[in-house]
């Protein structure tokens, strides 16, 4: 092991409880995000088994992903949607975890309210049973999604039992055009690895083009990182990330605040520390990206078109290609441009932040829905829906035909009545174009929140470069 | 936890790569408080039309498949969502093995929490199985963890790696939580020692 480390040597390191003969770690984490859908077979099992959460401060628990996004405070209508929802609540009050509850304004997507409370922090290490925990790598600290076996074993010991990942190195040099955001550099870098390209690591973002992005751009690309394969992502944190933490319930303060900064300048990654494998990108090349077909790496830049299935490298990419355009309707190289849709979605943990909300609000401004597309936009937590509200986004958007929601996962994952019919096509600035993954037989096209409203104004995808004021 | 030794029945091949967690077990099973019977929902829309009735020519509806015990998969298997779901339908099913070139990760943990064995095999030995797999004659195979072989129906046999660590859990069925908690001590110590560094990690509940 060289004496220069990288930030995710120095994380991993610094939380090794002990190692085992097999070469697995025990690792001791910092933070145990959790919600409705996955919690619950491991609150069963220690209630069974009369095991206490150890350590009910390090969790924060809120419901999300089956929470209705319009009449909040009504009563859940699907009989299995409020009786996991109503688990949640009940075995957070048995065994004592904080819980933000719905109509608490600072309820959200997890992934979204962990960076607000600031129980997301440089450093530490955080879990939650939900692959999107990727995001909160942004802050540099090192975050990555589990089951609900995973999800037992840290409410009952708050320790994973781990084998140490490799690490990557995905440079983003250069400058973004204007108009392109993280979620096309996302995009673009999956497009260039694959969805496959970074299992069995975690890839740290370097470059001046990461270095540029707000906390909310930099959460976008790690959030999708486990689309490429890699369960974790992580950003060195500088003084973008300060900024964003201080002041925050959950951040340490005062002279905790000093010494907490003193740690967390020492966290990048040191000049000449080694990796496993490193890749380069020059974001100036970078267009806005849309997906054409079911699978993230299925992307295209707005300017190119479905691909071929007679020019693919070999047969299976060539049944691969042809099913997946087959399932969403399309031709072989039809321009994108020249996809219609019948729907926008712009929210989830990957969009769902101030920044996506006023991108999208920016393109809507004065101009109206066209006939026959239906658009909506989620919210990611209460306090983004406050804000945004407070800079009169809502009514913005509400005037150009979109509607405007309560906070929670919605039809990025469809389980809570928010769902495409069979056969629908939605520009979504969620994270997954999986078959069926928004309702069944439906067509997902995943953008940007300004690509989503600029294709629900025009009534296919535009470049939003062309209509940007 | 479930000891895994030996497994033996039909193999069902599904050829294509990045079968993600969705396909395996789509959004309407997760809102459930249970895990009892998910096995019907494996591989719903694969399995089922609009009407919820059987498409007669995907391999899990066809004799002898409908009683799969292996199946033998592309691969970046089971990427996408983390939900343990997808292992728990598997197994309802009665897959309790799944040989691929690769899978996803957390798919990778949530099987071996599971007692689900996965073989990491290359492509090209999996196609052979797979080759084997489509015949119903010849689809019978028994896994056997202990000696880390695979017996066709003809009585041959093929080897396989698996990592010492994970194949001495699952033979033992052993519970990680158990084990875990017998270091109690030294997280206690680990805790204490965070807690003078960095006081901020804990809070007041």
């Amino acid at each position: 092991m060289s004496a220069q480390k990288t930030l995710f040597d120095k994380i991993w390191e610094s939380h090794v409880v002990s190692e085992n003969d097999d070469g697995t770690s025990l690792l001791y984490i910092d933070m145990h995000l959790t919600h409705e859908v996955t919690s619950w077979p491991g609150f069963e099992s220690m209630r069974n088994s009369g095991r206490p959460v150890r350590r009910p401060d390090a969790v924060l628990a809120v419901p999300d992903h089956v929470i209705p996004t319009t009449r909040r405070g009504a009563r859940i209508e699907d009989d299995l949607a409020r009786i996991q929802f109503e688990t949640l609540l009940q075995n957070c009050a048995d065994f004592n975890v904080p819980l933000i509850p719905l109509m608490d304004e600072r309820q959200g997507i997890v992934h979204i309210i962990g960076p607000e409370q600031g129980a997301t922090q440089p450093g530490i290490t955080l879990v939650c049973g939900d692959s999107h925990t990727a995001t909160h790598g942004a802050f540099g600290c090192l975050a990555f999604g589990i089951g609900s076996s995973e999800v037992e074993h840290v409410l009952s010991t708050q320790t994973l039992v781990q084998k140490r990942p490799k690490n990557m190195r995905i440079a983003i040099d250069g400058e973004l055009p204007l108009g392109v955001t993280g979620k096309d550099m996302i995009l673009a870098i999956i497009g260039t690895i694959g969805t496959a390209g970074g299992t069995g690591h975690v890839i740290e973002y370097v470059g001046s083009a990461i270095r540029a992005l707000s906390m909310e751009g930099r959460m976008t690309v790690c959030n999708m990182t486990i689309e490429g394969g890699a369960r974790a992502g992580l950003i060195a944190p500088d003084e973008t990330t300060y900024a964003y933490v201080k002041g925050r319930a959950m951040a340490p303060s005062d002279a905790q605040w000093d010494a907490a900064l003193t740690y967390w300048r020492s966290l990048p990654s040191d000049a000449g520390a080694s990796y496993d494998k490193e890749i380069s990108l020059d974001a100036n090349t970078i267009a806005p990206q849309v997906t054409w077909g079911t699978s993230p790496e299925d992307v295209a830049p707005i300017d190119g078109r479905v691909p071929d299935p007679a020019a693919a490298k070999d047969e299976k990419q060539r049944n691969a290609i042809q099913q997946a355009i087959d399932y969403m309707g399309l031709k072989a190289n039809q321009p994108i441009t020249d996809i219609k849709i019948d729907r926008a979605f712009i929210g989830s943990c990957t969009n769902g932040r101030i920044e996506d909300i006023r991108a999208a609000a920016e393109i809507a401004k004065g101009r109206s829905l066209a006939a026959g597309v239906s658009a909506m936009v989620v919210p990611g937590s209460g306090l983004v829906k406050t804000q945004a509200e407070a800079e009169g986004l809502d009514k913005i958007l509400v005037a150009a035909g979109f509607e405007w929601r309560d906070p929670g996962c919605s039809m990025c994952i469809a389980m809570n009545g928010d769902i495409l019919q069979p056969g629908e096509r939605c520009a979504s600035t969620s994270n997954r174009n999986f078959k069926g993954r928004q309702g069944r037989d439906s067509r997902t096209h995943l953008v940007g929140p300004a690509m989503a409203a600029a294709a629900a104004i025009e009534g296919h995808f535009v470049d939003v470069r062309d209509l940007a004021r | 936890m479930k000891k895994f030794t030996t497994l033996s029945g039909p193999a069902a091949a599904l050829t294509m790569i990045n079968v993600d967690t969705d396909q395996i077990i789509p959004k309407q099973y997760l809102s459930a408080i249970t895990r009892a019977g998910l096995g019907k929902g494996l591989f719903h829309d694969f399995r089922y039309d609009m009407d919820d009735k059987e498409k007669p020519d995907f391999v899990l509806n066809r004799e002898p498949y409908r009683d799969a015990k292996i199946l033998l998969a592309g691969d970046n298997f089971a990427c996408g969502s983390s939900r343990e779901h997808a292992p728990w339908s598997l197994d309802d099913f009665g897959i309790r093995c799944v040989i691929a070139p690769g899978f996803a990760d957390i798919f990778f943990n949530n099987c071996v929490k599971n007692g689900l064995l996965l073989i990491v095999m290359e492509e090209a030995k999996v196609n052979e199985l797979i080759a084997l797999a489509d015949n119903p004659q010849s689809c019978e195979m028994t896994v056997d963890l202990e000696a880390q072989t695979i017996t066709l129906a003809d009585g041959s046999s093929v080897a396989f790696e698996i990592e010492s660590a994970r194949k001495h859990r699952l033979l033992n069925g052993l519970d990680d939580i158990e084990i875990t908690l017998q270091k109690g001590a030294e997280i206690g110590a680990f805790e204490a020692r965070q807690k003078t560094a960095f006081p901020w990690l804990y809070r007041a509940v």
